[in-house]
């Protein structure tokens, strides 16, 4: 090859000669009889060469995309552990960073909120509160992490969290092989309490410590579909989901419902959550000529979701579940966003008289961030935490006993509290007994409560 | 309606703004031989870039005629100075070293970018609107453009036909070309092949930056991770259209964002293969479509001009 002719001692010169003939070939024409010669053995190794590189690359690729789900994580406390007597530690699991932060960030404040006015009121005698916030990142591997390291640390006596069913499944094992309670605010997967048949009617509880002050999709998606065709008098739905835990299920059990009520459904979609970019649907939904979005899933694709869709010319309104009820949709959506719906557990904190004092609280514990849509169930979950506790410490003349966990688990059953969303209290599932929801608009750029209800049937 | 070209016309804006990203990757790796897994960061940065000039720099209420310039330049240059910066620093002490080694770096360097600008960019720990431009959409036949979207369909093949001027008329252009073909002639030939790579790292980071700007127009927002999945599939769109040629690049882009955008559409239509369609099935799609480009042709789809590196 007439690469040797020129040879001159540099370390990466063997693997030149291919690239080096081929495109002499066509950029210095003169030399490409010369350069004939080698071409059939060079292009070959080329192709190989490049084959492997390329496959060690998907496979360093598809390393990295792992690896991106563990950053750092939140190790703030957020409060001081008191002075004298036993230190109860509550842990919190939510998305404290990444696009769900909104919502995790108000999960964790109220938490803290909590355990601050328990210890004010020294609510339980002789015991202080306090939390341990970590970051799940919306990732059930982060989630599963986070639950084995609060049940390696002997103070937590009970977790409050996650804010995504998806996260919950991977968490509720770790928490119940040590029988460490799990009241979380916001999932509303069925599955989670009721087991993977409860649709066929099979109810079976598949973990004792799993609580839930929260609502689930087996109500929401009805409540949006009874909403939609008899109220706004919607009759043909677009469903989108995101295909994770709580986005299909939310979509599946409202399709059930909006079909049983004469509703007609124009076209089912299922998004790629890591994407932005939704045009391809949009179109599909403009020209199905539905009058009506509805996606399960969560705001930071709902937002955009919403913003293609009216972009490519249909005119209608998305609505979702309690997952897109932040403010971060209406941010996201823009102006087009408004007159979108969502469904959200409870009556709105605002309104409701119980609440009034966790708002003032709230503010004057001047918190960064807002308590968003779960900031009154994560107060009302770590009061449940709270209630169970001071229960079990009553039971034990003022002390906590050596299985404590246990005895919180226990005695959480049967917790029952005027909280800041209502009566608190739990049935044989561990679900909410208050299955009161509401519906919210986009309107002015901020949410405006439109109707509550309690789903019946 | 008949809603084919609104969704080729969906397909090729998504395929315009992988081709932008994925001129980096081609070209860096025409030079260098380096896959170059920074680059989306770069990217990411040069929408960063943009926001800052639009959020810190210019008075509140500058129309976007005015504005849209000043934040093309500054995405342009605060992705040329990070791709600069991570080939001096990060890429350059490692020319001699095994393949591997710098490919590692460049993996490392990805991690490091995203979580540097979302731990030190204030309010990047989630997504930043990114400004719009006022002014309804346009309506040719039954195909609706956004006005965010203009921007990419101007921007793109203007920045393309600059590109392959350069390459094949100026002089650093001819100098790259030497370069892609043998490094130790050029040199010999009086070439500063240093400089020529770190032309080749800005140049890439200069298509970045419009691209990142016509992501920000197009979706409204900016966030840390944008460049991650971005990236990948703009180097898939490389690889399709063979890695090395820059028009494969952008071929390799145009052809990536048709097929997905289409496989989104139709499949579900298809009978039989309604649990196969959909957004969710459009990059095994996508990747179906590679894997069967790279049997027939290992060397991708403009394969026997993969020697026109440059």
């Amino acid at each position: 090859m007439g690469q040797t002719l020129l040879q001159v001692p540099h370390t990466r010169l063997e693997s030149r000669p291919v690239t080096a003939l081929r495109i002499r070939k066509h950029f210095v024409p003169a030399l490409d009889s010369a350069c004939s010669t080698g071409k059939g053995r060079a292009s070959k190794g080329l192709i190989v060469r490049q084959r492997s590189l390329i496959a060690i690359t998907a496979a360093l690729a598809a390393g990295a995309l792992t690896l991106t789900a563990c950053g750092s994580r939140d190790e703030d406390g957020g409060s001081d552990s008191g002075g004298g007597g036993t230190t109860v530690v509550i842990g919190v699991d939510a998305p404290l960073t990444g696009d769900l932060s909104a919502l995790g960030l108000g999960i964790k404040n109220s938490v803290d909120l909590a355990t601050k006015q328990a210890n004010k009121d020294n609510y339980v005698d002789g015991i202080k509160f306090k939390i341990d916030a970590l970051d799940d990142q919306a990732q059930p591997s982060s989630g599963q992490q986070n639950a084995t390291k609060l049940v390696a640390n002997k103070d937590v006596l009970g977790t409050v969290g996650p804010l995504n069913s998806s996260v919950a499944e991977s968490m509720q094992k770790v928490f119940d092989d040590a029988k460490l309670v799990e009241v979380s605010p916001a999932n509303t997967g069925p599955t989670l309490t009721q087991g993977p048949d409860w649709q066929s009617g099979k109810k079976v509880r598949p973990y004792k410590s799993y609580f839930r002050t929260a609502t689930t999709d087996a109500i929401q998606g009805p409540f949006a579909a009874q909403y939609l065709y008899n109220d706004a008098k919607k009759k043909k739905v677009f469903v989108i989901d995101d295909k994770k835990t709580y986005g299909a299920g939310l979509a599946g059990t409202f399709t059930d419902e909006f079909k049983k009520l004469g509703g007609k459904i124009a076209g089912t979609e299922h998004i790629d959550p890591e994407t932005k970019d939704f045009s391809a649907i949009a179109t599909k939904v403009k020209s199905s000529g539905a009058d009506v979005v509805y996606y399960g899933g969560e705001y930071p694709q709902a937002g955009p979701l919403s913003k293609q869709i009216k972009a490519a010319g249909a005119k209608i309104p998305l609505v979702g579940g309690d997952g897109i009820y932040s403010a971060d949709f209406i941010k996201l959506a823009g102006k087009s966003g408004t007159g979108d719906l969502a469904t959200s557990v409870g009556a709105p904190v605002e309104d409701l008289p119980s609440a009034k004092e966790f708002i003032a609280n709230y503010k004057a514990a001047g918190y960064k961030e807002a308590y968003e849509a779960y900031g009154g169930y994560s107060y009302d979950s770590a009061w449940a935490i709270i209630e169970a506790v001071k229960k079990v410490v009553e039971d034990n003349d003022g002390k906590l006993p050596d299985d404590a966990r246990a005895k919180v688990t226990e005695a959480m059953q049967n917790v029952s509290f005027d909280g800041v969303t209502g009566k608190v209290a739990f049935d044989e599932y561990g679900d909410a007994t208050n299955k009161q929801l509401t519906v919210y608009s986009v309107e002015g750029g901020a949410w405006k409560p439109v109707k509550s209800g309690t789903y019946t049937g | 309606m008949n809603e084919l070209p609104q969704q080729l016309v969906n397909g090729l804006l998504l395929g315009s703004m992988y081709g932008l990203v994925a001129i980096g990757y081609t070209m860096v790796y025409g030079i260098v031989q380096l896959i170059n897994f920074a680059h989306g960061e770069i990217f990411m940065i040069g929408g960063f870039g943009a926001l800052t000039i639009y959020l810190y720099v210019l008075p509140d209420g500058t129309t976007m005629w005015v504005a849209l310039p000043l934040m093309l330049l500054g995405a342009v240059i605060a992705a040329v100075v990070v791709a600069v910066g991570a080939e001096r620093f990060a890429y350059r002490p490692l020319r001699t070293a095994p393949r591997l080694a710098p490919l590692i770096t460049a993996i490392g360097l990805s991690l490091a970018l995203q979580q540097a600008v979302w731990a030190w960019y204030p309010g990047a720990k989630e997504s930043i609107n990114f400004p719009e431009i006022d002014g309804g959409p346009f309506e040719i036949g039954s195909v609706t453009i956004q006005t965010g979207d203009v921007f990419l369909l101007i921007a793109a093949p203007i920045s393309m036909a600059i590109l392959a001027y350069f390459v094949m008329k100026t002089r650093t252009g001819r100098g790259m070309q030497a370069t892609a073909q043998d490094p130790d002639t050029a040199k010999l030939m009086g070439i500063n092949t240093d400089r020529i790579i770190v032309v080749a790292f800005a140049l890439g980071a200069v298509f970045a930056a419009v691209g990142a700007v016509a992501y920000g127009l197009k979706y409204g927002q900016v966030q840390f991770r944008m460049g991650f999945i971005l990236g990948l599939k703009a180097f898939t769109a490389a690889v399709l259209g063979g890695i090395g040629n820059i028009y494969g690049a952008m071929i390799g882009g145009l052809v990536l964002g048709i097929a997905e955008t289409m496989a989104t559409a139709y499949i579900s239509d298809v009978p039989g293969m309604e649990q196969l369609g959909g957004q969710s099935w459009a990059n095994v799609w996508a990747f179906v479509l590679l894997i069967l480009v790279l049997l027939f042709r290992p060397q991708g789809l403009l394969g026997e001009r993969v020697a026109d590196r440059a």
